[in-house]
């Protein structure tokens, strides 16, 4: 599988991205914990994943 | 039927592992569903985008009902639709759809002032469960064990919370040692089940239950369907607990979460999800 590197917004650590990530996909920084969402795959973009709302989940 | 042909979308906000599986599940079966992301949605009331069924996968229930009814209106199959996630997402419309149905389910009763609830808990008699009437994963669920507690907690709902959390959805509190039971149901099927168990009350994996195979026995099955039809049917996941009375309905959930249900169940559900929304677009 082929890995791309992203940047962790919040602690600036590389964040590994697999080749069949797809946009909106969460993903979690090994370093500082944060939970990302991938905005873009290329190039790789990562923001901080948005904080649970009051209507989410099931 | 020429599944690549078919124009599947699948509405989403943030993609997790269940939405991965179900995208992987359609391609594995011939056609790439299209994606519709509900932040970059823009509706208006006479068309939609392109296709030919919609999945909905929000996380957000309040974007998925509202999206919905607008891709029912411009003529869009859904599954689900709009009234089963308007039911779904109402715990007490389901309450209502389950009690129109005659399928089992513990006591509630239902206040919407502090005094009257006081008076509902008292009259269904400690412990109770308060919930809120729209909320998942287990939030915000309150375990009322005496009046104190509970004149606590109607207090703090009223004061701090917004107004539907003075929507007051008392549910008699079952004791169901330590496990409950979450069974998947796809159209006229029910396809697997598993325990949900915890040394807390609460039993959702999202609050850390783990996971175990449930046989799906002749009697989960009925209520399962049952439940599903109450609801307006399709895909959906049906919590259940085991009472001395027998198999009562919790809730019913209808954009269900099974990452944790795959391996534990040996049941592709992605697989057999993705498969039932193909037969219903062709």
């Amino acid at each position: 599988m082929v890995i791309k590197m992203g940047e962790c917004p919040v602690c600036a650590a590389e964040v590994e991205v697999a080749d069949d990530a797809i946009a909106s996909e969460i993903l979690v920084c090994d370093d500082c914990g944060a939970e990302l969402e991938l905005k873009n795959v290329d190039p790789v973009q990562l923001a901080e994943a948005p904080a649970a709302e009051e209507d989410w989940g099931q | 039927m020429n599944v690549g042909s078919l124009k599947i979308g699948l509405l989403h906000s943030l993609i997790r592992k269940e939405e991965k599986l179900l995208i992987e599940a359609f391609r594995k079966a011939g056609v790439a569903p299209i994606m519709i992301d509900d932040r970059k949605l823009i509706m208006d009331f006479h068309s939609a985008p392109d296709i030919d069924i919609l999945v909905e996968r929000s996380i957000n229930h309040s974007r998925a009902l509202h999206a919905l009814r607008l891709f029912e209106s411009a003529g869009v199959p859904c599954v689900n639709s709009h009234k089963v996630s308007q039911i779904c997402g109402d715990k007490l419309l389901t309450t209502a759809a389950l009690k129109d149905n005659g399928i089992a389910q513990p006591e509630c009763r239902v206040a919407f002032t502090e005094e009257s609830a006081l008076e509902a808990i008292e009259e269904l008699g400690y412990p109770v469960v308060l919930k809120p009437a729209v909320g998942s994963w287990g939030r915000l669920l309150s375990k009322i064990n005496d009046r104190d507690a509970a004149e606590t907690v109607l207090e703090h709902k009223t004061v701090l919370g917004s107004y539907h959390h003075s929507i007051f959805y008392i549910q008699q509190y079952v004791e169901k040692q330590g496990r409950d039971i979450r069974s998947f149901v796809v159209g006229d099927d029910c396809i697997a089940a598993i325990y949900r168990s915890s040394d807390h009350w609460i039993t959702n994996t999202a609050r850390g239950a783990t996971a175990s195979k449930c046989e799906v026995s002749p009697e989960v099955a009925e209520i399962s369907l049952a439940a599903a039809r109450a609801v307006g049917g399709g895909i959906v996941a049906v919590d259940l607990f085991e009472s001395d009375g027998g198999l009562l309905v919790n809730e019913v959930n209808y954009t269900m979460e099974f990452r944790n249900s795959i391996d534990t169940t040996g049941i592709d559900i992605p697989q057999v999800v993705a498969d039932y929304v193909i037969g219903l677009a062709g």
